[in-house]
């Protein structure tokens, strides 16, 4: 996985609350799109207009966002579906980096588990990014996983264990397979204790 | 003033586990920091919709299935709902890379056409795969139906689900606490989904996010397990991954006999094991909250959040003018006598054959508006036979419904089945967002028996009109 360091680029601010997955990406999408292809129908619902063309009031459509690597977002961002698709359609895009109040528990963790950096913020401090992100001389931000700051003087909080799998790139499979000990220790007594768990016939 | 207690010598602090902990706590393998900790999977379900490409993956990277006596699959998501159709080329794809790893890995699949096949939410409880205590997931949100039986269920990722498949476990972040009680009886014509589409309107589609939730009070108490399993399906629509109810005598009855619900010795110990399973007294919530049953309407979204909730007597709010334009609907206006073009009875939250009961008892005698085109969808070929064998299918028909095969079908839109453009569906499924039921089509949710009162009228419909 790749790794996160610091992160200069454009924000964009996606304002609207409970902004699901099946909007970030479609299901059919999910069912027939090779995951490389992915990022050309994230949010199309609103990128692209029914005749299939862009839409140029969309913000994602509009310079210096075009190029936006971080996305300022509403409340309960990433909502609904537990399809990681959404993760790998916003990803195919270029965003690493997504800041909300507060975000959908399931697409939380899977930006995690793909290299992008999740920021819950408190919702005022969000909201001073958002201002920041929709004027163009402001909307280009500094993401510092390390010192976990955003232009330098907006600091967040993120879990130690992910702070770490996202500085060094590493996998979660991997991390776990070294506890494989633990793990067939704790099953072998399990058998004992909840039997019946254990011998679907 | 209020004196302090006086000291006991022999004082030991203790706090009374929720439900909810005992269960975690019971999985937990090792604390990895932070609050974050590594639990056993005793259940992992696999679905058509991402099943094979994870067992993929996994061969792609060299491993193996750890535990595949533990892990189940099933066709829901991608497969044709008409009877006798055939599925899209890709779906047909998609199964056939589930079925070959399935047979690789030696994992049992419950394939298209079996006995056994159904929506994934719909067969584990009913299989007696999941159990009080079980801790299951399921590369899907609506994991959280299973906590119904006392269990532990939620949605993961595709990269979580490749996790499992390799090492039996998963590590997850322990959620916060929260009851929500519900108290009263509900009224004629109130069922379990309108009950959590209300909590949805209280709480918001947000009031949940990092919460585990614990349904309780009298009016859970009185339901039916069906229809526990659909108040938990709703679960993650307010944010919150879990949701569970404490298993009762109604559980254990309702799970004896099922066939991988274990027998003789094993069975009692396991049901001995169930009972310890309640929260205690002096467990504490992160978060309460408490509706009252008895004054509610049958309930119907406006908008496009499963929070946009409202009774059918009532009428559109003025707010979220996106979603007022998207479902072209008028603030102020009553929402009954909205004209509709589609019904869909089914999906993993209503398709059980308590649901279909309810539908049928609406529709019995009765034919639906001629330009509504209406579907029931039984959750599974169990419930389906079930139906069959008390002829539900024939009131189904014969009110002008087609009665389909089981599977996600039009909840989702995965198999390619769709609801037009701009046309409006009132449906029992999950959710209303934007383009759920397919591109720019619009979703009203509600339970089978207002489905069924909607689909008779035309209209969206009040259903104690019909009762």
């Amino acid at each position: 996985m790749e790794k996160f360091a610091t992160l200069r680029a454009i924000a964009a601010p996606l304002p609207q609350p409970n902004l699901d997955t099946d909007v970030i990406i479609r299901v059919e999408r999910c069912a027939q799109v090779p995951r490389p292809a992915m990022g050309r129908y994230a949010l199309e619902t609103l990128r692209y207009r029914t005749d299939g063309s862009e839409d140029p009031g969309f913000i994602l459509n509009r310079a210096p966002w075009r190029d936006a690597r971080i996305l300022v977002c509403g409340e309960n961002f990433g909502c609904g579906s537990s399809r990681e698709m959404a993760v790998w359609a916003l990803a195919g895009m270029g965003v690493r980096c997504v800041i909300a109040p507060s975000f959908g528990d399931i697409f939380f963790g899977n930006c995690l588990q793909n290299g992008v950096l999740a920021v819950r913020l408190p919702k005022a401090q969000a909201d001073g990014l958002m201002e920041l992100a929709s004027r163009p001389e402001t909307a280009t931000f500094e993401v510092n996983l390390e010192r976990q700051t955003i232009n330098g003087s907006v600091r967040f909080e993120i879990d130690p264990l992910a702070k770490t799998m996202l500085l060094e790139g590493l996998d979660a499979i991997g991390l776990t397979l070294r506890r494989e000990a633990a793990i067939a220790d704790w099953q072998a007594r399990d058998r004992a204790r909840r039997p019946w768990l254990y011998f679907p016939t | 003033m209020v004196p302090n207690p006086p000291l006991e010598v022999n004082f030991v602090p203790t706090m009374g586990k929720t439900l909810f902990e005992k269960v975690w706590d019971a999985h937990v393998i090792a604390d990895l920091g932070g609050g974050t900790e590594l639990l056993h999977v005793d259940r992992h379900l696999l679905h058509d919709l991402g099943g094979g490409q994870a067992l993929g993956e996994l061969r792609a990277r060299g491993l193996k299935v750890r535990n595949p006596e533990l892990t189940f699959g099933t066709a829901d998501h991608v497969i044709t709902t008409e009877p006798g159709g055939r599925s899209k080329d890709w779906a047909v794809a998609l199964v056939d890379s589930l079925r070959a790893g399935a047979r690789e890995a030696g994992i049992r699949l419950f394939d298209a056409g079996s006995d056994e096949q159904g929506i994934v939410h719909v067969i584990a409880p009913e299989l007696g795969l999941t159990q009080p205590g079980a801790l299951v997931v399921c590369g899907d949100s609506h994991t959280c139906t299973n906590g119904a039986l006392g269990a532990i269920g939620f949605g993961i990722g595709a990269s979580e689900i490749v996790h499992v498949l390799a090492t039996q476990a998963i590590a997850q972040k322990r959620p916060r606490t929260m009851r929500a009680r519900f108290e009263g009886a509900p009224p004629r014509g109130v069922y379990a989904k309108d009950l959590i589409l209300a909590l949805a309107g209280r709480v918001g589609a947000a009031g949940g996010v990092g919460h585990a939730i614990e349904y309780a009070g009298p009016a859970v108490r009185a339901l039916e397990i069906e229809s526990r399993m659909t108040l938990c399906n709703l679960s993650i629509e307010l944010g919150a991954r879990i949701g569970m109810v404490a298993p009762d005598e109604a559980t254990v009855a309702w799970l004896k006999g099922r066939r991988f619900i274990p027998t003789g010795p094993f069975w009692e110990r396991a049901v001995d094991y169930w009972q310890t399973l309640s929260t205690d007294p002096d467990a504490r919530f992160d978060r309460e909250v408490t509706l009252d049953c008895a004054g509610l309407a049958p309930q119907i979204t406006w908008g496009t959040s499963p929070e946009d909730v409202i009774g059918v007597d009532g009428s559109v709010p003025d707010a979220k003018p996106e979603a007022l334009a998207y479902m072209e609907l008028e603030p102020g206006a009553p929402i009954a006598g909205t004209r509709i073009d589609r019904v869909f009875i089914g999906s993993c939250t209503n398709s059980r054959l308590s649901d279909l009961r309810a539908a049928a008892a609406v529709l019995r005698g009765r034919r639906i508006a001629r330009h509504v085109r209406a579907w029931a969808v039984p959750g599974s070929a169990a419930v389906k036979r079930a139906a069959e064998a008390e002829g539900l299918h024939e009131a189904f028909r014969a009110a002008g419904f087609e009665w389909r095969d089981p599977g996600c079908s039009l909840c989702v839109g995965a198999n390619g089945e769709f609801v037009e453009p701009l046309a409006r569906c009132v449906s029992t499924s999950n959710r209303n967002f934007v383009g759920r039921q397919g591109p720019r089509a619009r979703t009203h949710l509600a339970s089978p028996a207002t489905a069924a009162a909607c689909a008779l009228a035309g209209r969206i419909a009040d259903v104690r009109e019909y009762l």
